[in-house]
């Protein structure tokens, strides 16, 4: 599949969050855990492995830069570990790779996630730096213009790779000028002139305690993680300054075609239509439709019929994308330039049965024994407990949500997917971008 | 190469740096069936999961002449069906037990796995099992299943000028064996395969005695034991597994750069890579010696490439520099820049030469090695929070000669490495006789 834009990696969350859930299968327990300076956290303890793995999150992430400062988060998480306090940028790394944690960033549409994960035996030391670097980062000029380098010839790369043209000129196309369809990264002219003090508004305005998310999963009791949290979260302000708040996105119609004509044997095709967002009272109904129709493995409607039967391409996804501000429902597949239109045609047909009739019985079940039985699997690693406790937090589904899940799946009806079909579906009205020299595509 | 993307396992160059540490001491076992199946259990109780995959000792590299790609596309058509099983039959019955699944194909193995709840793994047993020997192909499921394989290549490799580099660098450094040639195949050939082609590689190379059982999980060594022998057990070796004799290569006497402009290219970027022995010929001292190397050189923030290229001279955004033996025949030593916006490959390849230069003659420094080993031992111990990722060291590490107590001994042997090993190893490999350099440029637009 091709790499997707951050405004639509929330899709790709969304399946991990989805895509599971024997309830009676996860042997864990979610505490929540309240510091004694009042800071929240979801704690799964694990002790079977001395490491520690903690992922946080603060709201706001890319589509809260100021215009004309485009890619300032982006920048940001990389210059997180450039020098912190009174440790300049060679001997906070250098302390880093002793004590050897792990510590990362990203800057999503909706919000600005961290990662960490330490050994037991460094867990004081290894916080102790965390705190310094999410506090205190300092933003000096030899590192500010060593990390530009790399951004200038990452923004660079992305103008030209064929994947990134389609999704930007796909988001463009479907939500022109909102803030969610800026390139990630911004352009070689705002990362050209971001400074230190764009770097420090950026940081004051995304590092508030009100909007700190934060899942630990590991080697740690829950009387320990109190005054980590405190540690390492509790020097942060309060709250972000004011900022204004984004209307909701209004998502363009089809059918729309757009040709980027480029010298290259395949076609790369990002297509379709707004969806719905989180919130919605239907978004369950409607993910097992989407996931029957065009999940990203063999077995979907759309993989079948392209890839199976046509061998027409590698891989066809389709799926849905809901954001804080808008739902998306974005698909793609790479198909040698000849057979475009026929790829396209195709994905617009199996589209157009699956609205008027939806899945069959089986289709609906096959899905659900998938759904169902397979959520325990993206809980087999603290990293990956993490990173799904933390999904659910952002999307406020509650703590009981891992307990819940299944049985929300369980109970879609095969009406519901149907009426859900009919609803969201609309292969007249797709929003259409290929990058390449496609043949035959309209 | 995979069946397909979006399960991608992890890239092996990451294993190749980092390995267990002892002080770990995993918990793994193993033992063989009668008919010479080997099986390894790598118990994991922290979640009721287990990954199950079976490893082929075979790969790109055991291709006939005029068949590139035979061996991919076959790992592709072992998920159409057997008698029992037929129609794609296998991915709807894991999906529908709540399985993920993939398979994946290198030069020297190729491996199918699934990921499932502890009380499916009789199942996929049954159905690996079953797949191992019984394979049915017909053209209709071959022929669409092959253009498949061919749009895997163009999306991977022909729309990718970084592919296509990459691809001609292997040709370039391989002139006898077979590794010169890319696992999925060349286009030419790939479009020419047939049903008949893809089953006689099948039948050369698919028998238990050729394969390698892992689980890792929620299971014991007991449990897995007898399913194995329920399962795997009554397969028969139908035939004598082909050694696997690949031609040598003759001594490398002329140093080759590959050149390539493309108007999809936006940076100029430089990479070169050294052949090497492959691990099994190697000590495992030896090996870890230029694994340290890399870690010198190129591997972090503190290594001579990132201090010179890119803090002191400013003549590179991105540097570094890898070691991966993890193959049957050879290994490779890859060291790369990409050039700050304005720096030529000209001027930020004298520097590389420059530095590479220093180490061969003069050496590293026990600062150097202490700092680099203790940075692989700390970080080492991350692998353990995967139980996919300890599965496929031990894979890799058994398809291709190596051995458990080599994964084991990791830190006991990392331990043992001197400054002179090092030093020994820098001399040994920087020989730019046995590399080829490659350079990705960009190119005016044609439109």
């Amino acid at each position: 599949m091709m790499t997707m834009p951050k405004s639509l990696r929330t899709l790709l969350l969304f399946i991990g969050l989805f895509v599971g859930s024997a309830a009676s299968a996860n042997a864990f327990t979610i505490q929540e855990v309240t510091s004694p300076g009042g800071i929240k956290a979801w704690l799964v303890e694990e002790h079977a492995i001395p490491l520690m793995a903690m992922n946080y999150s603060f709201k706001g992430g890319t589509e809260l830069e100021p215009a004309g400062k485009e890619g300032v988060s982006s920048f940001l998480t990389g210059m997180m570990d450039e020098g912190a306090g009174d440790m300049l940028s060679a001997e906070f790394q250098k302390k880093r790779d002793e004590l050897a944690f792990r510590m990362s960033f990203d800057a999503g549409s909706d919000f600005f996630e961290g990662g960490f994960q330490t050994l037991t035996k460094n867990r004081d030391a290894s916080t102790d730096l965390l705190r310094l670097a999410i506090t205190a980062p300092r933003f000096d000029a030899e590192p500010l213009d060593r990390v530009r380098q790399q951004f200038l010839l990452n923004v660079k790369d992305k103008e030209q790779d064929p994947p990134t043209m389609a999704w930007q000129a796909w988001m463009d196309e479907i939500l022109p000028g909102d803030p969610y369809s800026r390139p990630d990264d911004g352009t070689e002219a705002t990362i050209a002139a971001i400074t230190a003090d764009d770097l420090k508004n950026a940081h004051r305005h995304i590092f508030n305690r009100d909007t700190l998310q934060v899942a630990v999963v590991g080697d740690i009791t829950a009387k320990e993680l109190g005054p980590l949290l405190d540690k390492v979260f509790g020097g942060l302000p309060e709250k972000a300054p004011e900022q204004p708040r984004l209307p909701e996105a209004k998502p363009a119609m089809g059918p729309k075609l757009k040709v980027i004509e480029r010298d290259m044997p395949q076609s790369v095709i990002a297509f379709g239509t707004e969806g719905i967002k989180r919130d919605d009272p239907d978004f369950i109904p409607a993910f097992v439709m989407s996931e029957i129709l065009g999940s990203g493995g063999l077995t979907s409607l759309l993989s079948e019929e392209i890839r199976e039967k046509r061998g027409l391409t590698y891989g066809v996804s389709y799926g849905l994308s809901p954001m804080d501000r808008v739902g998306l429902y974005a698909g793609s597949l790479q198909t040698k330039n000849e057979s475009a239109g026929e790829a396209l045609d195709a994905a617009r047909e199996v589209i157009k049965k699956y609205a008027e009739e939806g899945p069959t019985q089986k289709d609906l079940d096959e899905a659900k024994t998938f759904l169902t039985g397979s959520y325990a699997l993206r809980f087999s690693s603290n990293g990956a407990i993490a990173n799904q406790l933390l999904g659910i937090q952002q999307q406020n589904l509650g703590i009981d949500y891992v307990q819940k899940r299944n049985a929300l799946v369980e109970a879609v009806t095969l009406d519901q997917v149907k009426a859900q079909a009919r609803r969201l579906l609309h292969p007249d009205r797709l929003i259409v971008t290929v990058v390449g020299r496609p043949q035959g595509v309209k | 190469m995979t069946l397909f993307k979006r399960l991608a396992p992890v890239v092996f160059a990451v294993l190749a740096a980092a390995g267990p540490a002892r002080a770990l001491d995993i918990d793994v076992t193993s033992f063989k069936l009668d008919n010479g199946m080997q099986v390894v259990v790598i118990p994991d109780h922290r979640a009721p999961v287990v990954t199950h995959m079976v490893w082929y000792k075979t790969g790109a590299a055991d291709e006939t002449q005029g068949k590139a790609g035979v061996a991919h596309l076959l790992e592709h058509l072992m998920f159409k069906g057997t008698p029992k099983h037929p129609d794609g039959a296998f991915s709807r019955i894991v999906r529908a037990n709540g399985g993920d699944e993939n398979a994946f194909t290198t030069q020297d193995y190729t491996a199918y796995f699934q990921k499932v709840m502890k009380d499916r793994l009789p199942l996929v047993m049954e159905l690996e099992a079953d797949r191992m020997q019984n394979l049915e192909l017909t053209d209709e499921t071959v022929l669409p299943e092959r253009s498949v394989v061919l749009e895997e290549r163009r999306q991977r490799t022909d729309n990718e000028p970084a592919g296509l580099l990459n691809e001609q660098m292997d040709a370039a450094m391989y002139t006898a064996h077979p590794y010169g040639k890319p696992v999925i195949g060349w286009m030419s050939q790939v479009s020419k395969l047939t049903r008949q082609d893809a089953m006689d590689f099948y039948a050369a190379h698919y028998e238990p005695e050729n394969a390698i059982l892992i689980v890792a999980g929620d299971v014991t060594p007991d449990e897995v034991k007898t399913l194995a022998e329920r399962y795997y057990g009554p397969l028969k070796n139908k035939r004598p597994t082909p050694e696997r004799l690949r031609a040598e290569e003759p001594p490398p006497n002329a140093e080759r750069r590959i050149t390539m402009s493309d108007p999809r290219v936006s940076s100029p970027n430089w990479q070169r890579q050294y052949l090497t022995p492959s691990a099994r010929q190697l000590s495992q001292r030896e090996e870890l010696a230029m694994s340290i190397l890399a870690e010198i050189v190129g591997g972090s923030n503190q290594s001579r490439f990132f201090q010179t290229l890119n803090i002191d001279k400013k003549l590179a955004a991105y540097s570094g520099a890898w070691f991966d033996a993890d193959q049957l025949d050879y290994g490779s030593f890859g060291v790369y820049a990409s050039p700050n916006p304005g720096v030529t490959i000209e001027t930020a390849e004298k520097e590389v030469d420059a530095i590479l230069s220093d180490v061969a003659t003069k050496g590293v420094t026990q600062a150097e090695l202490d700092r680099s080993r203790n940075n692989m031992i700390a970080s080492a111990v991350y692998v353990l929070d995967s139980q996919d990722k300890l599965a496929r060291l031990f894979g890799v590490a058994l398809a291709t000669g190596q051995t458990i107590d080599d994964v084991k001994n990791w830190d006991r042997d990392l331990s043992l490495v001197t400054v002179d090993d090092v030093n020994k190893a820098a001399r040994t490999i920087l020989d730019r006789k046995a590399s080829v350099t490659g350079v990705l440029l960009p190119e005016a637009k044609s439109q």
